[in-house]
């Protein structure tokens, strides 16, 4: 008999092989620096406000990699596409959007692009004061950890730890939506996709038959 | 129109329309002309000096105006589609005129005059605008006002097929305001027309529309179909939705701190890319409406 046709998951994993990870890197930068640019130059939704425009820009380029991220395993589970050798790249991208996010708030937004002193200052009061400044603020530090332990390095030095520790995704996640949904004014319905979408990928992780059965809860990854 | 109040600067320190499409232009401090001899304060002088407009391409390209959805570029990718003509305002309440008028019965024989105003948003940004328009009080005064009103509220125009935003429920719409009679007879209170010399574009709330200056921008409500006069104050549309953010009066106040924005600068627009804070002025610089607030307490009543 002839060998069983490869399935169609399969053939998407064949493909996918040929893409280098680090393209993601290439993708995301050149993004991140053609809105810069774009901002710079006041060019299309940056012709008028570009600062606040840029920061949004790359907040929401964040949180969509954030929820990427959470795709993959579920994806992989559900339909055997493979999607684990970009993981990395993809969470590494979002801390980036997210650092460059945070970046235009401080340097631009507040004005620490010619005075440090008080802009630093103002990202204090201002994530003391401000509940969307203090998710935020909370899910950007939770990511440092994890950027900094994505590496082979530190995944062989962990070991288990090293899974426990990246379960922070599932705070952070929510976080950065919460984040968006409680910046946002009036009734919008984005922010409350990316939270639905986020609660979503998390429950698919969950072993409900394992729960009601009452066997290890902790199974849950 | 009644020229109770003066503006600096004249129609000739606006760009002229040959120069509003391709730069901004910078225009000259004035020197502090009628403003002191015509009674006002000379803080008000002293603000107006410098005062620039932004180009006609910035007032109409960054815009609130939620019935046509929350991003700043819907307004303009929108609003072209609500129809203003013909148009109808309601004038109901404790006045002795009430009745339905059209834009021109409304505004009588009065002539639109230039008024080029900041205009804070509580966004903690801000623009100056020349609008053109005619002061509230005067239109207020023909309509008769009885002597138990105290507050008159306004209502915006709702086209749910031509409006993206009112479908999506954005806001409980009609969105509404409203204004003290004191405020609303105030000599800054404008009922506009237009701005830049032209019939008010659709994103900035055509036909007609409130501005008043020393207040954050909701409260200048857009595309007006009805006013009324009443013995109690109105509802606000963001105040009912969210009373500890946005207060009733919402005077601009650099010492009363919103929770989602620090009201102390503002970020003047069109200064680009590394556009620079600049301290936010106690109603917003017109210190000439603070006498309508004596003896409150602007941190409880904000
Ligand atoms: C994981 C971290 C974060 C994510 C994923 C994130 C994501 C977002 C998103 C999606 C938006 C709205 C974009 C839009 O309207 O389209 C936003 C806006 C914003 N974020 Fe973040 N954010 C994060 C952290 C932070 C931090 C740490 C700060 C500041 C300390 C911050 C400050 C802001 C500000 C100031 C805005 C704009 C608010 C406005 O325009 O009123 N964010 N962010």
């Amino acid at each position: 008999m002839a060998a069983k046709a490869p399935t169609f998951a399969q053939r998407i994993n064949k493909g996918l092989r040929r893409v280098p990870p680090w393209l993601i890197y290439v993708i995301g930068f050149a993004w991140m620096g053609w809105e810069f640019w774009r901002a710079l130059s006041a060019i299309g939704p940056y012709a008028v406000e570009p600062i606040n425009v840029l920061e949004r820009e790359y907040g929401l380029r964040a949180l969509q990699l954030l929820v990427a991220g959470l795709v993959v395993t579920p994806l992989m589970r559900w339909t055997r596409v493979s999607l684990i050798r970009f993981r990395r790249a993809i969470g590494l991208m979002a801390f980036y959007f997210v650092l460059a996010h945070f970046a235009v708030f401080v340097l631009l937004d507040l004005g620490g692009f010619f005075d440090p002193g008080y802009a630093l200052a103002q990202v204090w009061t201002e994530t003391i004061k401000r509940p969307y400044i203090t998710v935020g603020m909370a899910a950007l530090v939770l990511l440092i950890p994890l950027a900094l332990t994505s590496n082979d390095w530190a995944m062989r030095r962990m070991r288990q730890g090293w899974k426990q520790m990246h379960r922070l995704v599932y705070v952070i996640v929510p976080l950065a939506g919460v984040h968006f949904l409680w910046l946002a004014k009036g009734f919008q319905i984005e922010p409350i996709l990316y939270l639905v979408g986020t609660a979503l990928l998390l429950a698919l992780r969950v072993d409900w038959r394992g729960l009601m059965e009452r066997k290890s809860p902790n199974k849950a990854a | 129109m009644a020229h109770r109040w003066k503006n600096d600067l004249t129609r000739a320190d606006v760009t002229p329309p040959a120069l509003w499409m391709n730069r901004r232009r910078l225009i000259a401090a004035m020197g502090a002309s009628g403003a002191a001899g015509l009674g006002l304060g000379p803080s008000m002088a002293a603000a107006q000096e410098t005062l620039e407009p932004n180009s006609l391409e910035e007032i109409t390209s960054y815009n609130n105006f939620y019935e046509f959805g929350t991003g700043k570029q819907d307004p303009e990718r929108y609003a072209d589609e609500m129809v203003i003509e013909p148009w109808s305002i309601t004038v109901d309440g404790l006045v002795d005129n009430p009745g339905e008028y059209s834009l021109a019965e409304l505004l009588g024989d009065l002539t639109p005059e230039e008024r080029i105003y900041r205009f804070r948003c509580v966004e903690a940004w801000s623009m100056v605008v020349p609008w053109q328009g005619v002061e509230l009080a005067d239109i207020l005064t023909r309509l008769g006002v009885q002597d138990e009103a105290r507050y008159v509220a306004f209502e915006t125009v709702v086209q749910p097929e031509n409006m993206p935003g009112v479908r999506r429920g954005v806001l409980d719409f009609p969105y509404v305001e409203g204004l003290r009679l004191d405020e609303a007879m105030h000599p800054l209170t404008l009922l506009a027309t237009g701005l830049y010399d032209q019939p008010m574009p659709k994103q900035n709330g055509a036909p007609i529309r409130l501005v008043v200056p020393w207040k954050y921008g909701f409260k200048s409500i857009k595309s007006i179909v009805r006013i009324s006069l009443t013995a109690e104050e109105p509802p606000a549309t963001w105040n009912r939705l969210n009373p500890r953010e946005y207060g009733f009066y919402s005077n601009v106040n650099p010492n009363v701190d919103h929770p989602r924005w620090s009201q102390a600068t503002e970020r003047v627009i069109g200064g680009g890319l590394f556009a620079q804070r600049q301290p936010t002025q106690m109603f917003n610089g017109y210190d000439e409406v603070a006498s309508l607030y004596e003896g409150m307490d602007l941190q409880a009543q904000f």
